[in-house]
């Protein structure tokens, strides 16, 4: 079994991840892309680490597992309290940071 | 003409009471200080104390001018080092005075003549709220002016220079919610600043030439000098007096300054400051003796300014103005002798100090007409005052006979041998100077006389006027004789006018006396005109300018309003023979065409791209912020965007 399918798979989620993110308007949406392409890169750093024989990339993953862990729970906290102010999960209508 | 080298004078330290010199220096200052800096609270004596310094340093420069007399002629000049005041590397200039024939007499004059004319001042101004501030300026003055002569070096020299200007400026601006008295300092400032131009580079010149500023030492070793740098020095020199002194060309500030107090008129624009260039030409002698190419640009600048002052002097009205061309007129003498060299420097000195008696006479006269005329400065508004003003009239009658050289009088003396001084020139110069000297002595005696007449003689024209002092309708004038304190300085400048010619020139004390600072005063040994003749040609010449004076002015009923039209001589001399004219059309015009040039290259050019800059920045950011959508998910693409592309430069590189 080659790697070079756990990177397909894992280019073929990031950009699943990537597309999620730049159509979809619900920010909890958003937020799962953004997760998927989290996780994309993840199994990509894995299977480096598999080819290469290393623990490197094991390594890095953790971390990026750490910090998306922080990262949602700050996330989800600015979603949550949008909601709460307008009634709306939608990233489009949270616009008033602009020109 | 023949010039040998002068002796130098040997140099003393100065001992005796001669080291405490920097007294004369300090006490006035020290009365500008207490008087400036004191304020309101000095009010009710500061007048006192500006005359006291001033009379003590009068008392003390009496005694060490007695002290030095008392010495061998050539152990008359000492030095006394006080401070070093600017050592920066080579140049090293010491603060010091130097105490010689020729700054003695002069402190002599400015604390002399100086101390009447602030005791003067004591009651001409006693209605004026600011009498403590005009003393002080008015000592800040007399401090100036003997730094000026005292200085051992010329940088001191420059420093009293400078020192009189300001106090000149301040003095003419006294009253300076006049606009007229606030332009005309500002007039004179300017038209000093020319002059002292040419004093700086002069300075600047010996320094890079000879590494020093001390009057000593250059004066020994001006003789390394090359010819074209002597003359430079002279001309700039001269371009310097030319600007204190009110000469042909820079004359035009003097009369406008008259503006200023009529003490000041006195004491800064007749007796002193004004011959402060007579006195630089004098203290430069060992230079000016190098170079008769100097020498005759000196004597050119006085031919010319005692003609226009004389020709300008005919035709005013204004009484202080008048006199301010006739102290023009007077200082081109002076000018005119010293730039005679060794045969005129003593003549130029001598002149100085009776034109200072008599001068400063005939303005403290001029000063107590206006008192006692509600400030009227216009003579043809005047006559017949001599019977309400006998002191003055006696005072400022034998002034007026000193300035014309009526015989036996000062300015007979001292005219008379400068006359006659200039008519030794040899070849042309002879005719042309001599020939000015003598007819500029006659439109002397004869505006003077015409002076004298309209105010003095004839009928009494104020009778029926009132003044234009902006009161409703005027008052009516009561002439009347000033206090005390004003006549007794009067008469005793009403002495010196008198009799100062006489002792100056009886056994040639002066000349004898200034021989250690401008050496021997050298005799022509044939003029242009028989020698025995020219006093009788000058008093003919004089006798005839005060009869056309009372032909054309005493025997005939004088109108109020002046006559026009007039004759073109007499237009012109009205304009001031086109001085101020000629200044505005070649400086002052092209003046503000260039600022206004400077405005519309600063406006549109300057502004143009600085605004133009700022500008262009401010609308491509206007345009570029619409880029700012808000959008999250926009930016995610411009994210995703930059990514890519970022990604495919480095696989570009990498594998093309």
């Amino acid at each position: 079994m080659t790697p070079s399918y756990y990177l397909l798979l894992s280019a073929l989620l990031f950009t699943i991840g990537a597309a999620g993110v730049l159509v979809r308007r619900n920010a909890i949406v958003v937020f799962m892309c953004i997760e998927l392409m989290l996780n994309a890169v993840n199994l990509s750093l894995v299977t480096f680490s598999r080819i290469n024989g290393g623990l490197d990339g094991q390594l890095m993953a953790f971390f990026v597992m750490v910090v998306a862990a922080a990262e949602v729970v700050v996330g989800l906290a600015i979603i949550m309290s949008i909601f709460k102010t307008r009634r709306s999960a939608s990233v489009d209508d949270a616009n008033l940071l602009k020109y | 003409m023949t010039t040998a080298l002068q002796e130098l004078a040997e140099v003393q330290a100065a001992s005796g009471i001669a080291r405490y010199a920097w007294l004369l220096i300090a006490l006035p200052a020290f009365g500008a200080l207490v008087l400036l800096v004191g304020g309101r609270r000095t009010n009710a004596w500061g007048h006192l104390l500006g005359c006291l310094t001033v009379l003590a340093g009068f008392v003390y420069g009496l005694l060490l001018f007695i002290e030095t007399a008392g010495r061998p002629a050539a152990e008359r000049t000492s030095e006394l080092r006080l401070f070093s005041w600017i050592p920066v590397n080579a140049l090293q200039v010491d603060f010091g005075l130097r105490l010689d024939p020729l700054s003695l007499v002069f402190v002599l004059l400015i604390t002399g003549v100086g101390g009447l004319i602030h005791v003067y001042a004591v009651g001409y101004m006693s209605h004026d709220p600011d009498r403590r501030k005009f003393f002080g300026y008015f000592n800040l003055f007399i401090t100036a002016m003997l730094i000026l002569v005292l200085g051992d070096n010329f940088v001191s020299l420059y420093l009293g220079w400078e020192g009189v200007g300001l106090a000149s400026y301040l003095l003419i601006a006294f009253w300076q919610h006049r606009p007229a008295a606030a332009t005309a300092a500002k007039k004179a400032f300017i038209m000093n600043r020319i002059g002292d131009v040419g004093l700086a580079l002069a300075i600047f010149i010996l320094w890079r030439q000879l590494g020093t500023v001390q009057y000593d030492e250059v004066f020994a070793r001006v003789g390394e000098l090359s010819t074209p740098t002597l003359v430079t020095l002279t001309l700039l020199l001269l371009l310097g007096a030319c600007g204190k002194s009110g000469q042909f060309p820079l004359q035009s500030w003097l009369p406008d300054a008259m503006e200023g107090p009529t003490p000041v008129s006195a004491l800064i624009h007749a007796a002193t400051m004004v011959t402060a260039g007579v006195y630089l030409v004098a203290r430069c002698a060992p230079i000016y003796n190098l170079t008769p190419d100097g020498r005759l640009a000196v004597m050119a600048v006085g031919g010319i300014t005692l003609m226009i002052g004389a020709i300008i002097g005919c035709a005013y009205d204004d009484f202080k103005k008048v006199l301010a061309y006739s102290t023009v007129s007077q200082i081109g003498y002076m000018m005119l002798a010293v730039g005679m060299g060794p045969f005129g420097y003593a003549l130029g000195i001598a002149h100085l100090l009776t034109h200072g008696f008599f001068k400063a006479g005939l303005f403290l006269g001029a000063g107590s007409v206006m008192h006692g005329m509600n400030d009227e400065g216009n003579i043809r508004r005047m006559g017949g005052l001599w019977r309400h003003m006998p002191v003055t009239f006696v005072t400022f009658g034998l002034a007026w006979l000193a300035i014309i050289g009526f015989p036996f009088l000062s300015g007979y003396y001292s005219k008379d041998a400068i006359i006659e001084a200039a008519w030794g020139l040899e070849a042309w110069q002879g005719w042309v100077f001599g020939g000015a000297a003598v007819l500029g002595a006659g439109l002397t005696a004869f505006y003077m006389t015409r002076l004298m007449i309209l105010v003095f003689f004839g009928e009494e024209r104020w009778r029926e006027l009132r003044t234009d002092d902006g009161t409703a309708g005027g008052k009516p004038y009561h002439p009347h004789e000033s206090p005390l304190v004003m006549t007794v300085p009067m008469i005793l400048l009403a002495f010196g006018s008198v009799g100062a010619g006489y002792f100056f020139q009886n056994s040639e004390r002066l000349v004898g006396w200034l021989e250690p600072t401008l050496g021997g005063l050298q005799e022509a040994e044939h003029t242009a005109l028989p020698h025995e003749y020219l006093p009788w040609l000058t008093l003919a010449v004089i006798a005839l300018g005060a009869l056309l004076a009372y032909l054309l002015v005493g025997r005939r009923r004088q109108p109020v309003t002046r006559p026009e039209p007039v004759t073109l001589p007499v237009r012109a001399a009205r304009r001031e023979l086109y001085a101020n004219a000629i200044n505005e059309a070649l400086f002052e015009r092209p003046g503000i065409w260039l600022t206004r040039l400077a405005v519309f290259a600063d406006n549109k050019g300057i502004d143009g791209i600085v605004n133009g800059t700022a500008a262009l920045l401010g609308g491509t950011s206007g345009r570029l912020r619409r880029l700012q959508t808000g959008f999250v998910r926009s930016y995610a693409l411009g994210m995703l965007g930059g990514s890519v592309l970022v990604i495919a430069a480095l696989l570009v590189v990498r594998y093309s």
